[in-house]
């Protein structure tokens, strides 16, 4: 059955509470899942006052600030702090996106930070991302043709066709849709999830690529694309506001349409 | 543990080459109930309060027993699809899924087949 309920390992304690700086007047509380694969304890979620004054206005800059000057143990990912690597992807305030693009003003009360939903955790808010890299490697997501290229220009598209693909070219592979998705979390093994698919969409509506059929017949399968059931989260949490549900409805349309 | 590659484990047995004429199916099943629906709802309204040979009377001419055939047979197929779905969703080890797959239709094939014959003892005029 898909599980409902965490493991006995999983389960999440209470933590320890780091107070504010003496003299700090603009304090807010972020509440953090933490979790040491070496330790053999339970995770916990850790309690942190910080003193806003002096940081930066996103989630991430307070969360450098409490690896920089209050706990160092603190692990998560993080590198271009503009939204486009899609390394600081987690859950913040009940909602995957990327902690470098979420400000701390618009989340009200404790923040509470975890890890992306459902997936391994390796520490802290870091989840092992193993499998949707290797499902969005399963997909392709290269041109292929069989008509060599011009020796003496690139292969040519109009400006329509290129428009098709920017949105889904937009993607960061940051996982906050995929692993939003309650389809995904319950089958993850087989179901290939919102951010695999788009990247395939976006090479099956490329006018360049000649495998369009194969990429589909690859697809056409109840457990890699079907069972998406249209839930949108997906398209509710992209951070870099795409529609993955979208993309998957068409890819649906597709492989109806050579059938008709 | 697997020694197996990650993307080995994502291929898996690869595709089925299916699953879309379910999805087609499913979705047409639903136009045909949202009509049938609004037939069945709409009539069962002007029969409220009617007596017993009102309502076997009306379900007896032939084309609202048709109709009322045809409500049991694509509700009960309909219903195995989406079932199917949930099963699939929740039910991660193979061979229960598979029983319980088997068990649902089952389950829905003398579902349909008593709403059709009881359509069809009224429609034939059977004495209950």
């Amino acid at each position: 059955m898909a599980q409902f309920k965490l493991p006995e390992n999983s389960r999440v304690r209470p933590g320890k509470d780091h107070a504010a700086p003496s003299g700090a007047r603009n304090v807010r509380t972020f509440r953090i899942y933490r979790f040491d694969p070496d330790s053999g304890e339970n995770p916990r979620v850790d309690s942190y006052q910080v003193d806003m004054d002096g940081c930066g206005p996103m989630v991430l800059d307070a969360l450098i600030r409490i690896k920089n000057e209050v706990d160092s143990t603190l692990t998560f990912r993080r590198s271009c702090r503009e939204g486009i690597c899609g390394s600081c992807a987690m859950n913040i305030d009940g909602v995957n996106t990327l902690a470098c693009t979420k400000a701390t003003a618009d989340i009200r009360g404790e923040v509470k930070i975890y890890p992306l939903p459902h997936m391994p955790v390796i520490k802290d808010l870091v989840p092992d991302l193993t499998n949707f890299y290797a499902q969005y490697a399963s997909v392709k997501p290269w041109l292929q043709t069989r008509t060599p290229a011009p020796p003496d220009s690139e292969r040519l598209q109009s400006k329509e066709d290129q428009e098709k693909i920017d949105r889904p070219s937009a993607c960061i592979l940051c996982a906050c849709c995929s692993t939003s998705c309650p389809s995904y979390w319950w089958n993850s093994d087989r179901y290939l999830g919102p951010a695999a698919l788009l990247a395939a969409y976006r090479w099956i509506i490329d006018t360049r690529d000649e495998a369009t059929g194969e990429r589909l017949d690859e697809l056409e399968d109840p457990f890699r694309l079907y069972r998406c059931h249209t839930i949108m989260n997906c398209a509710e949490a992209c951070p870099k506001d795409l529609n993955p549900a979208r993309a998957i409805a068409e890819i649906k349309k597709l492989i109806a349409e050579r059938q008709h | 543990m697997s020694l197996r590659s990650p993307l080995g484990r994502v291929l898996g047995l690869g595709s089925a080459r299916g699953g879309s004429s379910h999805w087609y199916a499913q979705r047409v099943t639903a136009v045909a109930l949202v009509l049938l629906g609004i037939w069945f709802v709409g009539s069962l309204a002007t029969l409220d309060g009617g007596s017993y040979e009102q309502v076997t009377g009306w379900l007896g001419s032939p084309l609202n027993s048709a109709l009322a055939l045809l409500l049991v047979v694509v509700a009960a197929y309909h219903a195995g699809l989406g079932l199917q779905v949930v099963v699939e969703d929740y039910v991660s080890d193979n061979g229960t899924r598979a029983a319980v797959l088997v068990a649902v239709k089952f389950a829905l094939v003398v579902a349909a087949v008593v709403g059709a014959l009881a359509v069809l003892r009224i429609a034939f005029g059977v004495a209950a």
